[in-house]
């Protein structure tokens, strides 16, 4: 229970859901839930829930393009100093079978013409510490690690009050 | 609902009664907003004050939702939580709409 835990780091857990955009919310939902209970600082969750939402829903839409049968595996490995997030499939490498680039857009332009897609990776990328990706034996995994603040920090890297 | 309209002034503000919008509602939200801004005011307001998560797909949904006006209608948005801003502020989509920090800043005409 939060506050009443003296847990030896680190924490790992992981959790199985399957690729379709409504499984993947819930995927979503329970991982934050098991992390807020581990004591992740609430203003890193926000930043680490949307770059696994932006990682899982690429893996439904990419990876798994024409298939509902796809499942994603996340694993999670909360450290003293940093978090641990390995987003794990079995559908089509990256292509390249690298990391792509994160897409510049040209926000500049006539109202018809502005993107609606394509943020996903620059998004991950702004918010993680790092990023990695691994494909072996047909399964992708792509890691986004989080460096959590030492204790006492927290507040300095809190953003201002809005 | 998933979305609800009223009047008020020359604005018509469109709530959002969901706390995500996300690739799960991305296609429904689209298509909402087309169905409340059929017709009305040219100046739209968005409430998103009940919104605390949003990722790429439903922020490509609200830019869609603005795509979608005629010509010299306006999507404006309002009362974003803080992760919901920072999605904005990552994409650089900030720039391209006009944001309140609530939905009496917008009545008010105070950007935030």
């Amino acid at each position: 229970m939060p506050g009443q835990q003296l847990t030896a780091m680190p924490e790992r857990f992981s959790h199985k859901f399957r690729a379709t955009e409504l499984a993947v919310r819930g995927g979503i939902v329970a991982v934050m839930t098991r992390l807020r209970d581990l004591q992740l600082p609430e203003f890193i969750a926000g930043d680490v829930e949307l770059a696994l939402a932006e990682a899982v829903n690429n893996v439904t839409e990419h990876a798994y393009r024409g298939r509902t049968d796809g499942m994603i595996t996340v694993s999670c490995r909360l450290e003293d100093e940093r978090l641990i997030v390995n987003i794990s499939d079995h559908g089509d490498p990256m292509p390249e079978g690298e990391l792509p680039e994160a897409v510049e857009h040209d926000l500049e332009t006539a109202r018809h013409e502005l993107p609606e897609g394509g943020f996903g990776w620059g998004i991950i990328y702004a918010l993680a510490s790092a990023v990695r990706y691994d494909r072996r034996a047909q399964r992708n995994t792509l890691s986004i690690i989080f460096d959590l603040p030492a204790p006492g920090e927290e507040t300095a890297m809190e953003s201002p009050a809005s | 609902m998933f979305l609800t309209s009223t009047q008020r002034g020359d604005a018509r503000i469109v709530t959002v009664n969901a706390e995500r919008i996300d690739a799960a509602v991305a296609i429904q939200f689209k298509e909402d907003m087309r169905d409340q801004t059929a017709d009305g005011p040219n100046r739209i307001i968005l409430d998103l004050s009940g919104v605390k998560f949003i990722d790429s797909s439903g922020l490509g949904a609200i830019v869609a939702a603005m795509k979608q006006l005629d010509e010299g209608r306006r999507l404006e948005l309002a009362g974003l939580s803080p992760m919901v801003d920072k999605v904005f502020r990552l994409t650089r989509m900030d720039t391209v709409f006009t944001l309140f920090p609530s939905l009496d800043d917008a009545m008010a005409g105070l950007e935030g």
